[in-house]
């Protein structure tokens, strides 16, 4: 089901305005046009699902994938969350109808897709680095979707000049028709990239890594803008990336994928407060790993109770896992010996970077005292979670 | 194997800044020996018979000079050399452009033997390109006797040296093209094939316009070696006058006829193409030095 | 096998495919034409003159190509094609390392003119190298009062070899002394050795296979070049005839074996010369890091 654009309705146009990325998110809020629209595109939202996807590869190419199943809700702005090679951007391009999977099928609403070649399969997509036609203007690369449709079903020329221009106007950027991709700020072309996906009405919006390539304060505004198109046109949409701060600030939820499997769905605070494996637990945030006992209802390292084993924790040698917030220096039972490497402070205090007796690596943890390196500390445990030890 | 067993025959878009650092680069004078050296060296080898076809063409002045065009079996071989371009350099653009596609879009087995098997008429002499083609189609070849019996000439006939040129000039095209195209990659394509365009809108409006330059550099590459060849077509075609003479195997026939001035007053427009060649292979190369870039990539 | 049996069942997929599914349309179209073509055009003549050749048989064929007119053709043809490959790669380094190291007037008329060999018709070189180095012509005329006779001799034919070679010497090496590594000359510098010492032993050897890559490129053009040489050679059997002219006249007499003979002879020369290319190419990548 494709969505459709509501009917025309004269545009005012601010005086003056400047598609900074700063004003983007007053700009797009304050425009009544496209919060009229937004229930009827809202509706529009397809349900994907892709069911035992196996796809793989002899030698170099992208990441594969071993069996993945997962079911997108419509409307649900979706993360594909993982390392490089853990095969979330062939998950997101098998979706696209861009690679041929091996097994399994790829459902849009009820429809099986899996067959349909990508011309036809109705998605938008946003590449990594835009591929945006460099030969063409950014009217024409926003009208290219439109103009590309078989005669028959073809807009008018007038349709797709009013079309691309409410998509400009959409995306923040009415005055840059003309330009050239070329002539473009990295922002600027990912919002055209975005403006030429979603001029074909697709069914489902598919970005990947789409704040790859640009740099921090650029992204930071975009990533905002992003929600606010989402939360506009109710798009079902699913976007890739290896940033888990990305992903938690934007997605309703994530699919945190590592060596081509789903290790995890869930919505960020699920897959933050309760991850389901060691690898979503460091995914997701930095973490001091111990090898720890579970007997008896308590957990121990090197012999010394840390806390209480909660309910349905294995038995036997863990992997304790501690998010450095949870951690506090203290005195007496249950705190872990530690060795001061580094103190500095910083915007938001000071932090001593503290490597735990039997840790790896050291965490940074807020303190308020002084320290020298190498003084001995006790932390004391707020939280942590135990996996099976692997 | 190697991807390219021919190498570049375009210079660097960019020559490095000579470095005004006395350690770093040659004392002044090494330096004037050695480019004096060089540009002697050029214009003995390349300038001077260059400028020798120009002067022996005008050593009798104007009249004769163009009176040697006007000659009925010169206007024959200017038009086969034509005819003959015009066939041979499509062809092998339908060819380039198919073989790019397919080497530079997808991955297959076997793929680095096709580009060293397209490459392979380079390295093969063009008396060898003209013999191959008389053992199959000649009189005492392989179809021989079978087009004897049909009545169809080949060789000593226009489709012999059509033949003889597509073959010398095949990898031209294809050549520029399949760098660069892999260099590209299909994220394009891709975005194209997103957007709903059909596969032929998507080469007409997506990769075309990405490979043009390089393709009319290919275009040009290939039609001078096209309208100059000599060796291969000599051998297929008979040298009959006014019918199977393209305009070098002209110039051959009046050398040795010692008719020097319409030789040469031929030579000279042949020349011509050449440099005309040149400047345009140069200033793609100074204009469009992004456009044909993928070959220094590896 | 164990392991294989505890896998998923799709992962019987992985097998080996001869090629890679892609959402990318025209395979099909554009590898068959792609194939056709090449196979009509290229393969199968040749596969015809290799055919043709071997019908001779092992020992015809040694008896053809041991022929004392054959067989100076091709010594001919192999060391004049060998000496003008030198030459062209010593001037090829010097040219490319002037027109990029240094800056002087007109250098980009020059540099465009380079590649003049490879626009000029063949026909149109020999004419004009014949006219130069004649008896009386503008080259000619001075080295005939030295004593030294070029046109009509091995030394016309070299002199024309040298012509057809040249662009590849210089357009081979051309990019590589262009990317040059400031840093590693800054460094020989810094660590005292003289510009000399630094040129030969940190700037030259990496652009030693890019010059032997130009030198086989040279070669092999000019083993099977026609139409710059005849005009210029003289074509004495025995002395100034090479192997390339020798085919056409032995297909003007319609001795197909004889052309056979000697162009077989030809192409495994050229082929040689292309895998010895590759192997180098091989080489450089992985020792230089680039061709």
């Amino acid at each position: 089901m494709p969505m459709r654009w509501p009917d025309a309705e004269p545009i005012e146009m601010t005086a003056g305005f400047a598609p900074t990325a700063l004003s983007l998110r007053r700009e797009a809020s304050a425009r009544p046009v496209e919060a009229s629209s937004a229930e009827r595109l809202r509706q529009a939202g397809t349900s994907v699902r892709v069911d035992r996807i196996v796809k793989s590869y002899g030698g170099a190419g992208p990441a594969a994938l071993e069996g993945v199943s997962l079911a997108i809700e419509p409307g649900e702005l979706l993360a594909l969350l993982g390392p490089s090679g853990s095969g979330k951007t062939t998950l997101l391009r098998v979706i696209a109808g861009l690679e041929i999977p091996d097994g399994g099928r790829v459902f849009f609403g009820s429809q099986d897709t899996t067959d349909i070649p990508v011309q036809s399969r109705g998605v938008g997509f946003v590449f990594q680095h835009y591929a945006l036609f460099r030969h063409l203007t950014v009217f024409e690369n926003i009208a290219y979707g439109l103009r590309s449709r078989p005669r028959a079903q073809r807009p008018r020329e007038d349709e797709i000049r009013r079309r691309v221009e409410r998509l400009l106007e959409l995306v923040q950027l009415p005055d840059l028709a003309k330009r050239f991709p070329g002539q473009l700020s990295g922002g600027q072309r990912q919002r055209v990239a975005l403006a030429r996906a979603l001029a074909v009405e697709p069914s489902v919006l598919l970005l990947d890594e789409p704040f790859g390539a640009l740099d921090a304060q650029v992204r930071k505004d975009l990533r905002r803008w992003l929600r606010e198109i989402h939360r506009e046109t109710g798009q079902t949409t699913i976007f890739v990336t290896h940033d888990q701060d990305e992903a938690l600030e934007l997605a309703d939820r994530i699919a945190i994928l590592n060596k081509g499997r789903i290790e995890q769905v869930g919505a960020p605070h699920e897959v933050q407060d309760h991850p389901a494996s060691r690898f979503v637990m460091s995914f997701v945030g930095e973490t001091a790993r111990l090898s720890a006992e579970v007997a008896g209802g308590e957990v121990r390292v090197a012999g010394r109770t840390v806390i209480a084993a909660e309910p349905g924790w294995p038995q036997g040698p863990v992997d304790l896992c501690l998010r450095p917030w949870d951690l506090t220096v203290g005195q007496g039972a249950g705190t872990l010996p530690g060795t001061v490497r580094e103190w500095r402070r910083t915007g938001r205090g000071t932090v001593a970077e503290i490597l735990l007796d039997g840790a790896e690596a050291p965490v940074e943890v807020k303190v308020t005292d002084v320290y020298e390196p190498g003084d001995r500390v006790a932390l004391a445990v707020g939280a942590a979670r135990v996996f099976p030890r692997g | 194997m190697s991807e390219t067993t021919v190498p570049s025959i375009r210079p660097p878009a960019r020559p490095a800044a000579a470095s005004a650092h006395a350690a770093l680069t040659e004392p002044r004078p090494v330096r004037i020996a050695l480019t004096v050296l060089a540009v002697a060296f050029l214009g003995l080898f390349l300038l001077l018979p260059l400028a020798v076809v120009f002067v022996e063409a005008l050593s009798k002045g104007l009249g004769p000079y163009f009176a040697s065009f006007a000659e009925p079996d010169a206007l024959a071989a200017v038009r086969l050399t034509l005819l003959v371009a015009v066939i041979a350099v499509p062809l092998n653009v339908v060819f380039g452009l198919c073989a790019s596609w397919a080497i530079a879009k997808f991955d297959f087995r076997g793929r680095n033997l096709l580009i060293t098997l397209i490459d392979l008429p380079f390295s093969v002499s063009p008396v060898v390109a003209g013999l191959i083609y008389v053992l199959i189609f000649g009189a005492q070849g392989l179809l021989g006797p079978f087009l004897q019996r049909h009545g169809i000439e080949i060789i000593f006939a226009v489709p012999g040296i059509v033949l003889a040129t597509v073959f010398v000039t095949f990898p031209f095209v294809a050549r520029e093209l399949i760098p660069l195209m892999q260099d590209q990659g299909t994220t394009d394509e891709e975005a194209a094939l997103t957007l709903g365009a059909s596969p032929w809108r998507v080469f007409r409006t997506v990769t075309l316009p990405n490979v043009r330059w390089a393709l009319l550099y290919g275009v040009l590459l290939c039609n001078a070696r096209a309208m100059g060849e000599f060796g291969a077509v000599s051998v297929v075609s008979g040298r009959i006058r006014g019918l199977t003479n393209t305009m070098p195997l002209h110039v051959e026939i009046l050398y040795n006829e010692y008719n020097y001035v319409a030789a040469f007053g031929i030579a000279s427009l042949l020349a011509l193409l050449a440099l005309v060649t040149l400047a345009g292979k140069s200033f793609l190369e100074w204009r469009h030095a992004d456009a044909l870039a993928g070959r220094g990539a590896h | 096998m164990s392991d294989a049996a505890a896998l998923p069942a799709g992962r019987a997929a992985a097998r080996p495919r001869f090629r890679r599914p892609t959402a990318i349309p025209g395979f099909r179209l554009t590898f068959g034409i792609t194939l056709t073509y090449l196979t009509l055009i290229v393969l199968l003549p040749l596969a015809v003159l290799l055919l043709r050749a071997a019908s001779v048989g092992p020992a015809g064929l040694w008896a053809l190509i041991t022929d004392p007119r054959n067989l100076a053709a091709l010594k001919t043809s192999f060391g004049l094609s060998l000496a003008a490959a030198a030459i062209d790669a010593v001037f090829g380094l010097l040219i490319a390392w002037v027109l990029t190291r240094y800056r002087f007037p007109g250098r980009r008329i020059i540099d465009a003119l380079v590649d003049l060999p490879f626009a000029l018709p063949t026909a149109v070189a020999g004419i004009a190298l014949a006219s130069l180095y004649a008896p009386n012509g503008w080259l000619g005329e001075p080295l005939m009062a030295l004593g030294i006779k070029v046109a009509y001799t091995p030394l016309g034919i070299l002199v024309a070899l040298v012509f057809v070679g040249l662009p590849f010497c210089v357009r081979t090496v051309q990019p590589l002394v262009a990317e040059i590594d400031k840093s590693s000359e800054e460094a020989a510098a810094i660590l005292g050795a003289s510009r000399f010492r630094a040129l030969v032993t940190v700037i030259l050897p990496p652009l030693i296979p890019a010059m032997l890559t130009g030198f086989a490129l040279a070669f092999a053009r000019a083993v099977g070049e026609y139409g710059s040489v005849i005009f210029v050679a003289g074509n004495l059997p025995y002395v100034s005839e090479i192997a390339p002219l020798l085919i056409v006249i032995k297909l003007e007499e319609f001795n197909y074996a004889g052309a056979t003979a000697i162009a077989a002879v030809m192409l495994l020369m050229s082929f040689t010369a292309l895998l010895a290319i590759n192997l180098l190419q091989d080489f450089s990548r992985r020792r230089f890091g680039h061709v």
